[in-house]
């Protein structure tokens, strides 16, 4: 059966390449730097599983060094410039767009399909992580296409890849960094320190009060966090199901559908949701670090207004 | 057990500090550690257990070689073209169509089909700051950074605010879960039912914004030519 496994391996030659890129790179002051940040996330995929838990916690430790104390270089690979580019923007033409379109539909197609696919009566492709495989599967497509359709060799690719991890730098590895603070946390028993915490603090003596207690406390505790999952199950345990459901009879499936997307409006306003937030600003090329952010707080502040009206008007019919 | 929130104080203080994230983050997961009982070996040990768990995560990057390679044939300059050609096209129907085509498909399961890394810088940050300046002329860098960066939030906006209505997502089935726990027996359709009025609502009021955004950009470029002349 071909699980996620396969898919870390792919990545692990890929991350490995760039890194072997990087180790060449004369233009690159700081190459040795860069070479040994891939190197390590290279070694992360392909033998994460056999370095012990313990010499993982080393392993991104010494990323961490090298990305925060050390700083990474930008690499200098062979690109090509505006002008060759406007020119093979117009012999190419919308052959580009067949080839960017490639990935979704190729993981859209495959991640419906894979579970059709059985050999002996057993699925070929792991049934939990169709998804993944598919992604992996439609960046394989989409670099032959570019290599048939477009005349991009395949050493070409690494080295435009490794252009942008450059340009990603820390922020490459800060969403798998957050996921793994989301686990230490909750092994803390953060959450429960926070749910008490808002529980205790939150007067909520009155429908309104609970309603918005609930749906402020939920985009709070998800921007703390960085995701609405972790918050929910806490808020809704504290505030939710006590005072909405029990004592003012509140109807449940509107209260946790509303109090979810509230929660999202956190996550429009926090660096701890770094993927969305924090990971275009550098895909971008943008100056400030936070101008995602600056450019969805408005909508997130009214937004949960809008909620808390909505859940008060509708929860109690 | 107060203790813990350390972890907390350590993020917000290192974020507003604009510190270096990866060493913000990597202190708050030792102090939470610590204040939670844990010696620093396990800290270690549990955050690298972690990491590892989460591997899956970084394997979006896998997209960044065709991303790159598809620029370097000229996939952003083809954008801009393309939008130039629609003359139609102006900077907030660009943005508010993503946003809504983002929406729709999110909201019947197809996830897939956008995300930052593969539509929105190569095609349609391009195409914003194309159809804009087509419009006003060439902007500045800071007028530039803030269309990239509307280009980044109506595709969150889009996401998260879609994402719920289909009954398959995530969230939807830790609802339901959470809710079964607490004997409360719910329907996965009933929780996206009730998902619709708040997609409205994000749309309608990101739109707006957007409007609002083209508007300054264009009463600001008008400004400026004026002081120029």
């Amino acid at each position: 059966m071909i699980g996620l496994s396969a898919v870390y391996l792919l990545a692990g030659v890929i991350f490995g390449a760039i890194a072997m890129m990087s180790a060449v790179d004369r233009g690159n002051p700081k190459r040795w730097i860069n070479a040994l940040f891939w190197g390590l996330f290279a070694a992360s995929f392909l033998v994460g599983d056999v370095l012990g838990d313990l010499g993982n916690g080393v392993l991104v430790l010494a990323m961490v060094v090298l990305a925060g104390f050390v700083g990474l270089g930008i690499g200098s690979p062979a690109t090509t410039n505006t002008a060759t580019r406007r020119q093979s923007a117009l012999s190419f033409g919308n052959k580009l767009f067949v080839v960017a379109l490639t990935i979704p539909f190729v993981t859209l197609i495959g991640s419906l399909s894979f579970n059709a696919i059985t050999i002996g009566g057993r699925p070929l492709i792991d049934p939990a992580q169709t998804t993944l495989i598919a992604f992996a599967l439609s960046v394989i497509v989409a670099i032959v296409l570019a290599r048939v359709m477009l005349r991009q060799k395949v050493p070409a690719a690494l080295d435009e890849g490794r252009r942008l991890l450059d340009l990603l730098g820390w922020a490459s590895l800060l969403p798998q960094m957050l996921a793994a603070l989301g686990a230490v946390f909750a092994l803390a028993g953060l959450g429960t320190a926070v749910g008490d915490l808002a529980a205790q603090a939150i007067p909520a003596d009155n429908r309104l009060a609970a309603v918005a207690a609930y749906t402020i406390g939920m985009a709070v505790f998800t921007a703390i966090m960085g995701n609405a999952f972790a918050a929910f199950p806490v808020m809704t345990a504290g505030i939710g199901l006590p005072l909405i459901v029990m004592r003012y009879g509140g109807d449940p499936t509107i209260m946790s559908a509303i109090g979810m997307l509230s929660g999202f409006c956190g996550t429009l306003t926090t660096p701890m949701a770094a993927n969305f937030n924090l990971v275009p600003v550098a895909l971008l090329g943008i100056e400030d670090r936070y101008a995602v952010i600056k450019a969805q707080i408005p909508t997130a502040i009214v937004l949960l207004a809008v909620n808390t009206v909505l859940m008060y008007a509708l929860v109690f019919r | 057990m107060l203790l813990t929130l350390l972890g907390v104080a350590v993020v917000v203080a290192g974020f507003a500090a604009r510190l270096n994230p990866l060493l913000v983050v990597a202190t708050a997961a030792i102090v939470t550690g610590l204040a939670g009982g844990l010696d620093l070996i396990a800290v270690i040990a549990a955050f690298g257990k972690a990491f590892n768990e989460n591997r899956y995560i970084s394997l979006a990057w896998l997209v960044l070689p065709v991303i790159g390679a598809l620029e370097r044939a000229g996939l952003q300059e083809r954008a801009r073209d393309f939008i130039v050609g629609l003359r139609a096209m102006t900077m907030f129907r660009i943005l508010v169509l993503y946003m809504l085509m983002r929406q729709v498909a999110v909201a019947i399961g197809l996830t897939s089909l956008g995300g930052q890394a593969s539509m929105v810088r190569p095609l349609i940050a391009p195409m914003a700051e194309a159809a804009a300046e087509a419009e006003l002329g060439p902007l500045p860098a800071a007028k530039r950074d803030e269309i990239r960066a509307h280009a980044a939030a109506a595709e969150n906006v889009g996401l998260f605010f879609g994402e719920d209505i289909f009954i398959a997502i995530g969230s939807i089935l830790l609802i339901k879960g959470f809710l079964e726990q607490n004997g409360i027996i719910v329907e996965p359709l009933q929780l996206s039912v009730w998902a619709i009025p708040t997609a409205v609502a994000a749309f309608v009021i990101h739109a707006v914004r957007l409007y609002l955004f083209g508007r300054k950009l264009a009463h600001g470029s008008a400004e400026q030519k004026k002081a120029l002349t």
